[in-house]
């Protein structure tokens, strides 16, 4: 089991700011793809992937990052701190 | 290092008279303030989400990758999340150093980073239009200065 998180307009589209999810995706990318054939709010979300980021244990990385073993993925769009 | 992520108001004179009074080797002390500004007129109020959990670490190592850049003897950072109003402050990085260009160098370096490595959201509230508030590719190149 995988805790996924949205947050911003990414967790507005999907509906949800967390869900926990059994998946056999090996990278963040293959979990994007899963999700997307899931339901058409999930491939709104994941449409264009250059105007999202995300974090794999709370670390930002690359979409091509592995989750084996990950206890934790999100999704979030580039941040605006400061 | 003081690292604080929190909804309540805070008053930066005082952070920064007590970040000042803790200092023992330090000849500058450094302070930028972020204010919610009312670009377009007629904005309500300014909501932030962030990531509980990794707004913390990212805020830390970006202070302790200050720290190991420049000569400083202490960092502090205060960001607010929830919900603000136009005026009110919504965060500061204050840098203490034995000379002031490593406390003005890191300082600047803490905000360029803090901007687009840190997970923070805002939201502007305008009349009846509510829209997230765009990451700018100059906040991205910025970070190519370090």
């Amino acid at each position: 089991m995988i805790d996924v998180l949205y947050f911003a307009w990414v967790r507005e589209r999907i509906g949800l700011p967390k869900e926990q999810l059994e998946t056999s995706a090996a990278t963040v990318q293959d979990l994007v793809a899963e999700l997307s054939a899931r339901e058409d709010r999930y491939a709104a979300a994941f449409a264009d992937l250059t105007a999202l980021r995300c974090a794999v244990d709370q670390e930002l990385v690359p979409f091509d990052t592995s989750i084996e073993g990950a206890r934790e993925v999100a999704f979030f769009p580039p941040m605006t701190g400061g | 290092m003081d690292i604080r992520v929190q909804d309540v108001a805070f008053d930066a004179g005082q952070m920064l008279n007590e970040f000042t009074a803790r200092q023992d080797n330090a000849g500058a002390v450094v302070s930028f303030t972020g204010i919610v500004r009312d670009v377009a007129g007629g904005l309500s109020s300014m909501e932030i989400e962030h990531y509980p959990g990794m707004t913390e670490r990212a805020l830390e190592k970006i202070a302790q990758d200050a720290m190991a850049r420049w000569n400083l003897a202490d960092v502090l950072i205060i960001h607010r999340h929830g919900s603000l109003e136009p005026k009110d402050i919504i965060m500061m990085v204050a840098t203490a150093s034995k000379h002031r260009a490593d406390a003005f160098a890191a300082a600047d370096f803490l905000m360029d980073f803090l901007k687009s490595r840190a997970p923070f959201w805002k939201k502007e509230r305008t009349g009846d239009s509510v829209d997230w508030v765009a990451s700018k590719s100059e906040d991205e190149d910025a970070l190519k200065r370090w």
